[in-house]
């Protein structure tokens, strides 16, 4: 399908830019006149995505958290949040709600379940000391 | 974030966007108050919440076991529709919580 528009973000793990990367996707698919109920579970899947990679990803290092987004011409938005920090050694653990590894900072162990359950598709892929790349992708209603 | 102490009856009245940044600050804020004060009950207004991720869920469960320890109880009151999603993926509605 046909690309219409792209855009790319890199920027700190540091816990303030969760509302700029929310921020700056809300932007991005603003062209598709999302209703208000799409354009907040994409933001909260994002805030998902970002979270773990300031929180799991790079723990208490810091490091870049990349994201890149696609709209195709049938109006799914594709978005890859990135980091190059630990890496998850077992994604289909990580992915069981309330499974957390950081239950001290009171992390609910939902972050994944909400991805999937505010997207129509999340896709992990994650190699330890690599990093974890994390797809969401979401259909936006057409204009009405 | 504003916080009223009334007949033993804490009451934080959250409001913006609750993500892990701000949850970390308002779980500061809470736990102070509540430390000095020590209320029967503590009670958590989302009314002027606009967006939540899954870090409130966490802010929660947290201040429900501090409440639990001390004796108290915890109440969170005003979830607008929009948030409840994320409150009914959470199963906290088992801790009969919510008002």
């Amino acid at each position: 399908m046909k690309t219409v528009n792209e855009m790319k973000l890199s920027f700190p793990s540091k816990s303030c830019n969760e509302a700029f990367a929310r921020a700056a996707v809300s932007a991005f698919i603003a062209m598709l006149d999302p209703t208000v109920s799409e354009l907040s579970d994409l933001k909260t899947a994002v805030s998902e995505a970002v979270t773990n990679c300031v929180v799991h990803g790079y723990r208490r290092d810091s490091g870049t958290i990349h994201i890149s987004g696609k709209i195709t011409e049938d109006r799914r938005v594709i978005l890859k949040i990135r980091d190059t920090g630990v890496g998850i050694a077992d994604v289909k653990q990580a992915m069981e709600p309330l499974f957390t590894t950081a239950p001290e900072e009171e992390r609910a162990g939902l972050g994944f379940a909400v991805m999937q359950s505010f997207c129509d598709k999340v896709r992990v892929r994650s190699a330890t000391g690599k990093g974890t790349t994390v797809t969401l992708e979401k259909r936006i209603s057409d204009a009405r | 974030m504003r916080t009223e102490f009334e007949n033993g009856i804490l009451t934080a009245y959250l409001d913006g966007e609750i993500d892990h940044d701000a949850a970390a600050k308002i779980r500061t804020r809470v736990d102070a108050s509540a430390q000095a004060l020590r209320p029967r009950v503590l009670c958590l207004d989302f009314g002027n919440v606009g967006f939540m991720d899954s870090s409130g869920v966490g802010l929660v469960m947290g201040r429900y076991r501090m409440m639990k320890l001390t004796g108290g109880t915890l109440r969170v009151v005003n979830v607008p529709d929009r948030l409840y999603r994320v409150f009914a993926l959470s199963g906290i509605e088992g801790l009969g919580v919510l008002r």
